[in-house]
């Protein structure tokens, strides 16, 4: 018997052992190696041996100071004011240069109280831009996608004719390859000739005029969050349609039966039943809005003036095009930090639902 | 209260469904566009294709059909070398992703054995680390690793886009919920008869599970097929560059948008074939993938 047992045990581990090798290759070192590589210099092509360097990166990457300006004064007292009548700060450049501590700080933003500015440095600004556009894609498009993905799903799950038509219509972006459709949207965008500004402008008559789209550092990203919703709808939709078909018929007839309207079935019976379902849709479109990179790389590298670019983006710009391997390996870490907290979250969030049943 | 008649019921019943039908249309409308847009254009000539979208109706109706696109794009880059690539990677790495991992599941569903509970707890936790997370350092790691033949790096080549994705965590997790729902009485009755632990998996447990080998295998398709960071970052020659990568350099020298409209159609059309061929087996999968909790 024992024998038997021992037998069992090493089938086990020679059935596992190309999955654990694969993966502790591939996902765990990795992830141990990035750890360690961000507390140093190593680049990906060196000559120079790498050297431990503890924090640096990470200081660099998050720290912030903030500079006060006072507004400029005429000898008397009496505050300077430009045409427009706002007051005249000094310039930043020269105190920045004044001091060896500022060294490699550039402005990220300035808030203006009264009489005073404060002026918030970084030595890289663009981490915490490409945070700020990640944070502003993701609060968009989560209940954008979310909610046309449930609406499609709520279309779809109707008895009609045609209706797998529609269910595949809705579908077909998902197995479009993003690298490939993003460069057709590039050509739907364009300012002069593109198709979305004609179909806009056919539908309100002229309305819209010529919106620049990926060229206009206002409404890049939300171009960018149009195609994302386009793409990845449809996979939802398949996830909520799934979670719909979960609830049980009686529990409509019953609300019927209570003279439910259609609006008060969705309010008391389909959306209470899909709690779960939307709990995990939110968190896997969070995440993987938190990892977009494709359609930005393809698209606006970034640009234009940083107002595309990402957390993701940023990482492999540091770390593949410029090599920066131990830096990039810090912003990574950061990344990987936000991707687990929103797992985590999502973890209490289901186990507060057990608790109540 | 006054109850509505009939008729007026029936009138409103026959309008709620006109525009049920009419938010359907419109919504294919906006996901179809696009689509469509493309493979149409693609046959025509550039010149059509911008005179064509003055009136937005024409963009969507071939007319001046011509193959010239393809041809050219067939001149200008290698194509079908793209596509080799493409298929060869993404049909290599799920057929052994099918095997390794399908196998760990199998060890830990139905194997009693000590380490279980912890291997099995690491692979969940695995789960939610993104590829994004790790490409980095994985980089790293690949550049300094030897191949078979004296090789010192695995930079541009076909294994550095196939080995590290063939284990999988989400898949094993996949695999391992179908597992556990088969009844135990199959493994007994041929442990009986004589049959090994792997034979059990071999010939009882891999025929019971078509569905998820289906699944597994249709969702790391669609992935690798269109996966753009990793292959961006360690191929440079265009002997093993798959088609996502192909065509971006196509769209950085001298833009030809039919060129480019054909490209992408032949990126596409395969797959949107597939889809419509295999539509149940698609959605089955998706849905799959979202019962976790």
């Amino acid at each position: 018997m024992r024998r038997k047992d021992r037998g069992e045990a090493a089938t086990a581990w020679m059935m596992s052992l190309p999955a654990i090798l694969g993966l502790g290759l591939f996902v765990v070192l990795p992830l141990v190696m990035g750890f360690y590589w961000s507390l140093t210099d190593k680049r990906l092509i060196s000559s120079n041996p790498t050297q431990f360097v503890g924090l640096r990166n990470y200081r660099h990457l998050i720290g912030l100071r903030v500079i006060t300006l006072q507004a400029e004064r005429t000898e008397t007292g009496v505050q300077r004011r430009d045409a427009d009548g706002s007051a005249i700060f000094p310039p930043l450049r020269p105190i920045l240069r004044s001091d060896d501590s500022f060294l490699g700080y550039r402005e990220l933003t300035t808030v203006t109280v009264f009489d005073r500015r404060y002026v918030v440095v970084s030595r890289d600004p663009t981490f915490y831009r490409a945070l700020w556009n990640t944070t502003k894609f993701v609060l968009v498009i989560v209940p954008f996608q979310g909610g046309l993905a449930l609406l499609l799903a709520l279309l779809v799950n109707q008895r009609l004719r045609f209706i797998n038509f529609f269910r595949a219509a809705y579908f077909s972006p998902v197995v479009t390859s993003m690298a490939v459709i993003a460069i057709v949207w590039t050509f739907l965008y364009n300012p002069e000739f593109g198709l979305i500004n004609a179909i806009l402008n056919a539908i309100t008559f002229g309305l819209t005029g010529q919106i620049d789209w990926l060229i206009d550092p206002q409404t890049a990203l939300l171009a960018i969050i149009i195609l994302s919703a386009w793409q990845a709808a449809g996979f939802q939709m398949v996830i909520f349609l799934a979670g719909l078909q979960q609830i049980p018929d009686v529990l409509y007839e019953a609300s019927r039966i209570d003279g439910a309207n259609l609006l008060q079935q969705f309010r008391y019976v389909t959306w209470p039943q899909l709690r779960n379902t939307t709990i995990f849709v939110v968190v896997a479109t969070t995440i993987l809005a938190f990892r977009l990179f494709t359609q930005v790389d393809v698209m606006t590298k970034g640009g234009p003036l940083e107002s595309t670019v990402t957390v993701v983006y940023h990482a492999v710009d540091q770390g593949f095009r410029q090599q920066r391997i131990g830096y990039a390996s810090a912003i990574t870490m950061v990344f990987f930090v936000i991707v687990i907290s929103i797992a985590l979250t999502q973890r209490a969030f289901l186990r507060s639902e057990r608790e109540v049943d | 209260m006054m109850r509505p008649s009939r008729r007026s019921r029936l009138v409103r019943r026959v309008a709620f469904r006109a525009l049920d039908y009419a938010l359907l249309l419109l919504l294919a409308g906006f996901f179809l566009f696009p689509i469509v847009f493309m493979i149409v254009s693609s046959f025509k000539p550039e010149k059509v294709i911008f005179d064509d979208l003055k009136t937005i109706v024409w963009a969507f109706i071939p007319r001046d059909v011509t193959t010239d696109n393809y041809l050219r794009v067939f001149e200008r880059v290698p194509f079908w070398r793209y596509l080799f690539s493409s298929s060869f990677v993404t049909a290599t790495t799920v057929t052994l992703g099918l095997f390794v991992n399908s196998m760990i599941a199998y060890a830990l569903s139905r194997l009693r054995w000590r380490g279980r509970q912890f291997v099995l707890s690491v692979v969940i936790s695995l789960i939610i680390i993104p590829l994004e997370a790790i490409a980095v350092p994985l980089l790293m790691i690949v550049n300094g690793l030897p191949w078979f033949g004296g090789a010192t790096t695995w930079l541009d080549s076909y294994q550095v886009q196939i080995v590290p994705f063939i284990a999988e965590a989400f898949s094993i997790y996949l695999f391992y919920q179908f597992f556990i729902g088969i009844p135990k009485d199959f493994d007994e009755a041929a442990l009986i008869d004589g049959a090994s632990r792997f034979q059990i998996y071999l010939r009882i447990i891999v025929p019971l599970s078509r569905p998820v080998f289906a699944t597994v295998a249709i969702l790391q398709a669609l992935m690798l097929w269109s996966s753009y960071l990793w292959p961006l970052m360690v191929t440079r020659s265009q002997t093993v560059r798959p088609l996502t990568i192909g065509i971006t350099a196509f769209y950085v020298l001298d833009i030809r948008w039919g060129q480019i409209l054909a490209f992408a159609s032949m990126v596409t059309i395969p797959v949107l074939v597939l889809f419509i061929v295999f539509q149940r087996w698609f959605i089955r999968s998706v849905a799959a993938s979202g019962v976790k909790g």
